[in-house]
């Protein structure tokens, strides 16, 4: 346990020396992370699918392929990220240097999930690394082979001070939530969220949590139902419905019940073939644990499809459930199985109330071909994240910032959101020491005329129009020209002049 | 449970949508104007009973401001409430995809003594135009402030949606056992922590807005006076009780004997020859703060006259780090200047630290003030004056470590009280372009998919 103290001592040494702050450092060290992705590709592939079962195509499009493309693009956009942003002055500051300037949050601690052990600590570990920060890097113990992998090949590509990878169990874990961090981006459940959430308020630290839910998937009668059923096949029954915005369950009208299943049915066979478990594209369940925790989950229900299982190779056929009640115990805990309830509900407006006396999901799926449905069900519904005619999409794109809401989580990251979740964005304001004329205003002793000066200056006008800025440019060079001929005049004469023009009815600026 | 009818109370309407629609937000947010409006006198008067506010800088921090961020807030909800719409990659290339704002729900504001009307409204103007319900708890110390609070805001605010809730710690800990979508706290590091942890119950995303001891590194070069009148407004304003005032001045020697007689004349010009007869001068806001700064000067060369006997402007000359002027956030008017031999060791005395709300630096010479800024770990900066980067609402204001988490004013208010939805509308049609990510996989799909999803490097070009 001394251990851990001293790894994420280091790492808060490291950082404090300044060796992660220039921005050819970090790229450097974002190279050869990439150059770590690339030349190991064989051994994460072999580990991954030790873990989950997973083909070599499956394992590089999930785990490796979209982290080579969060590696590019942020090796590509950090100088512009992490430049200051000069911000909108008022006539106050309108001399002064105003900026935002994006700095290192510190030491950051990351902690994965086993269902994509690899991509869930590479993706944010590539935004802590952008940022400036030291990671520390704590890889799921259940998803064992990666975790082993990741510890051993980090170091020989990564500085081994600044990232510095933790492996092991709860006492672990426990462990390094007593440390202070500057930052901790947690994966998984809700319950552990909150345990990382409790550690990190003690020493006032902020938290991304990406956990997780139910995520509904409403099938609305209007719509094109063998294109709808592939995708949430797909969606679904990925990494063996192990993912954390996988279409938990389906809403539609009972109508069109059969149908879906039939769909789904149709669909399965076209990818994993008559016999599911001996398709190299079907995956397994992680453990036993959550083998028999999924099996409990079917009983009592109307199994239509699917329900057979193989202890031993924790195999769960893909499994469709129907005329599933609201009240039973498949509908109380998020599912991370191959197993899909369709709940019948007779109505959109069912649907929306349904969702929304539940906790908010990580994401929300709704296939229609009436766009206003559509809308209809975002806005009056919440959710992480929402995929419409389709699912899991919105995860792909970088531009979306992803993460939770509610019990479903806090925070988000992906593409710049990475760079700005474990970014501390510092305002920053330089004036003159010079020009103390206009901070007479302010300074006591105060009389009636300097509270009508602070009104003038700095009371926001609520104005529905905008002023020429034109105009605005244009009176700036007059007075630029004036004054550099005439300043020693206008100094004396400067109140007289303000208050010229402020009868003259100076246009409101902002 | 108390609070538990009120907070249901307030989520029925949250669920009915009554606050979603942008005419009923900016109703809520004219009323709210209209109360700073009418109020304007009693809450001159309150501030004043309270911690004897002067009428300026009452008029000028819980109205004024409180204005602004108003009015900008108005000028530009239409905007900041619509979807933003985002680029897409090339599987994309034909949904639309765009970043919602949905309001979080039920949220819960507490405020703090020192500006008890600006510290909750501004919060409270973000919280409406994002469109939640809230509750306001306003800090009891400050009980005049607190019970204006109470009567005057449900006159102007639909009671369905907004509630006022007053009380003591034990009242506070009893609405913390509720659920929140959001708690947005300002106050002290210590009891930040205890609102974390009840969020941390419900997972409740918080912004914390603390404290700490704001540091001032004043030059070598530098205009002395003006730096003396900036650095003793930013001390004295509020009698010291603002979170962002400058906490203890780090200087050298040669500028320590300088800037004493200038921040004397700025003091008298301020408040002239007795500070506790000026209008302009505010007083501690109870017997408890009195004790614990006075108890704060026990060690220190006095600079300023009649400072030790009642709470006047006090400058305390030679203080050690180990003395207690310098072992917690002041918020009081005094100020402490310890001397260091150089800007490196004033460095080196910040970074040892706790990172603070604010850090100030003052030198004629920008390359000073740049390094400064660059060395050192804050909330915010300002270089060569004080606070004043708390006007400009286009900076985010917040802290960092035990200064706090999360950020506001302007935008970024509106920002803090949303969540920021990732959502991809898809056509239902093109689903042959979808089927190279079905099984059975192939390498062969594998490269159509790879070609479709990737992102490559510029200037990179691989021939495949």
């Amino acid at each position: 346990m001394e251990r851990i103290q001293q790894v994420v001592g280091r790492a808060r040494a490291a950082f404090k020396a300044g060796r992660c702050r220039s921005l050819e450092f970090r790229i450097q060290q974002l190279k050869a992370l990439e150059r770590m992705v690339k030349e190991k590709e064989r051994e994460i592939l072999a580990a991954i699918k030790a873990d989950l079962h997973k083909c070599g195509p499956n394992a590089y499009s999930h785990e490796i392929m979209g982290l080579l493309g969060e590696l590019a693009l942020t090796m590509e956009k950090l100088s512009s990220w992490a430049a200051p942003q000069p911000v909108k002055r008022n006539l106050m500051t309108m001399r002064d240097e105003a900026f935002i300037r994006y700095e290192p949050l510190g030491v950051v601690l990351i902690i994965g999930a086993w269902n994509y052990p690899f991509t869930l600590i590479m993706q944010p570990l590539v935004g802590a690394i952008a940022a400036g920060n030291a990671v520390v890097v704590k890889p799921s113990e259940i998803s064992e082979n990666t975790a082993k992998l990741i510890a051993d090949i980090l170091p020989q590509y990564l500085d081994q001070e600044l990232y510095p990878v933790v492996t092991g169990g709860v006492p672990e874990t426990t462990e390094l939530l007593k440390q202070r961090f500057d930052h901790i981006l947690y994966t998984g459940n809700s319950a552990v969220g909150k345990i990382v959430m409790a550690a990190a308020a003690k020493h006032l630290t902020p938290v991304t949590l990406e956990l997780g839910g139910k995520s509904p998937c409403y099938i609305d009668s209007d719509c094109d139902l063998a294109v709808a059923c592939r995708r949430i096949t797909w969606g679904k029954y990925m990494n063996c419905g192990q993912t954390c915005i996988a279409p938990d369950y389906i809403l539609c009208h009972p109508s069109i019940q059969s149908q879906v299943v039939e769909n789904i049915k149709a669909t399965l066979q076209e990818f994993y073939g008559a016999d599911v478990k001996s398709s190299p594209d079907y995956e397994r369940i992680i453990n036993k644990h959550h083998f028999k925790r999924i099996l409990g989950l079917l009983e009592g229900q109307k199994i239509a499809h699917g329900g057979e299982t193989d202890e031993a190779s924790c195999f769960i056929a893909p499994t469709i459930l129907t005329d599933v009640s609201p009240e039973s115990k498949v509908m109380e805990e998020e599912i991370f199985g191959p197993v899909l309830p369709i709940v019948p509900v007779k109505s959109v407006e069912e649907a929306i109330e349904f969702i929304n006396l539940r906790e908010k999901p990580l994401a929300l799926y709704v296939f229609s071909n009436k766009k206003e449905l559509i809308k209809r069900v975002i806005s009056e519904t919440s959710s992480g994240g929402f995929t419409g005619n389709d699912v899991i999409m919105h995860f792909f794109l970088s531009t979306l910032p992803f993460g939770g809401v509610g019990n479903s989580g806090m925070g988000a990251y992906h593409g710049k959101h990475s760079f700005e979740t474990f970014s501390h964005r510092r305002s920053c304001l330089i004036k003159d020491l010079k020009m103390e004329g206009t901070n007479n205003l302010r300074y006591p002793p105060i009389s009636q005329k300097k509270v009508d000066w602070a009104k003038f200056f700095i009371l926001k006008r609520f104005n529905k129009g905008q002023i020429g800025l034109a105009l605005l440019a244009l009176l700036g060079i007059v007075a630029a020209v004036v004054w550099k001929n005439h300043h020693s005049v206008l100094k004396r004469k400067a109140l007289l002049i303000v208050l010229a023009v402020q009868r003259l009815g100076w246009p409101n600026v902002w | 449970h108390p609070y538990a009818g009120l907070v249901s109370h307030l989520r029925t309407s949250w669920l009915s949508g009554r606050t979603r629609p942008m005419e009923y937000r900016v109703a809520q947010l004219e009323a709210l104007g209209r109360f700073l409006d009418d109020k304007k006198e009693e809450i001159l008067e309150a501030t004043a009973s309270d911690m004897g506010k002067p009428c300026f800088e009452a008029f000028f921090s819980e109205i004024l401001l409180c204005k602004n961020e108003l009015h900008q807030t108005l000028n530009n909800l239409g905007q900041w409430m619509k979807d933003e719409h985002v680029g897409k990659n090339l599987v994309t290339q034909l949904d639309s995809a765009f970043i919602r704002k949905d309001p979080y729900g039920v949220v819960l504001i507490i405020g703090p003594w020192n500006y008890p009307v600006h510290l909750l409204l501004v919060p409270l103007i973000g919280a409406i135009a994002a469109g939640n319900c809230v509750i306001v708890k306003p800090s009891e110390i400050s009980k005049n402030t607190e019970r204006l609070m109470a009567e005057s805001l449900s006159c102007y605010l639909d009671n369905d949606c907004y509630a006022v809730v007053t009380g003591g710690v034990q009242e506070t800990t009893k609405l913390l056992e509720n659920k929140f979508d959001f708690i947005f706290f300002t106050g002290s590091p210590a009891v930040g922590r205890v609102v974390m942890s009840a969020a941390a119950r419900h997972l409740t995303p918080v912004t914390l807005e603390l404290g700490g001891k704001n540091p001032c590194y004043v030059s070598d070069s530098c205009h002395v006076q003006n730096a003396a009148r900036r650095l003793a407004w930013g001390r004295f304003f509020n009698a010291g009780q603002t979170c962002i005032a400058p906490d203890y001045v780090l200087c050298s020697l040669e500028m320590q004997e300088k800037l004493m007689p200038a921040l004397r004349e700025a003091i008298a010009e301020f408040f002239g020859p007795n500070p506790r007869e000026s209008p302009d001068f505010g007083r501690m806001v109870g017997d408890k703060q009195f004790r614990r700064v006075r108890a704060l000067l026990s060690s220190g060369r006095v600079a300023t006259p009649g400072g030790v006997q009642e709470m006047s402007p006090t400058v305390l000359a030679d203080v050690l780090p180990s003395d207690p002027v310098m072992q917690e956030e002041i918020f009081g008017p005094i100020l402490p200047i310890v001397v260091v031999a150089n800007m490196d060791e004033a460095i080196d005395f910040i970074n040892a630290r706790p990172r603070p709300l604010a850090i100030y630096a003052f030198s004629s010479d920008s390359k000073v003030v740049n390094q400064v800024l660059e060395r050192t770990s804050s909330g915010g900066f300002c270089g060569n004056d004080t606070l004043m980067h708390f006007t400009l609402t286009s900076l985010p204001f917040g802290g960092i470590g035990n200064s706090g988490l999360g950020k506001y004013h302007g935008k970024f208010t509106f920002d803090t009280f949303s969540h920021q939805r990732g959502c991809l509308h898809r056509n239902m049609g093109l689903e042959a372009l979808n089927s190279p990510r079905y099984p059975p996989y192939s390498q062969q799909k594998m490269g159509l998919v790879t070609a479709t999803f990737e992102i490559k490097r510029r200037g990179m070009c691989t021939i495949l």
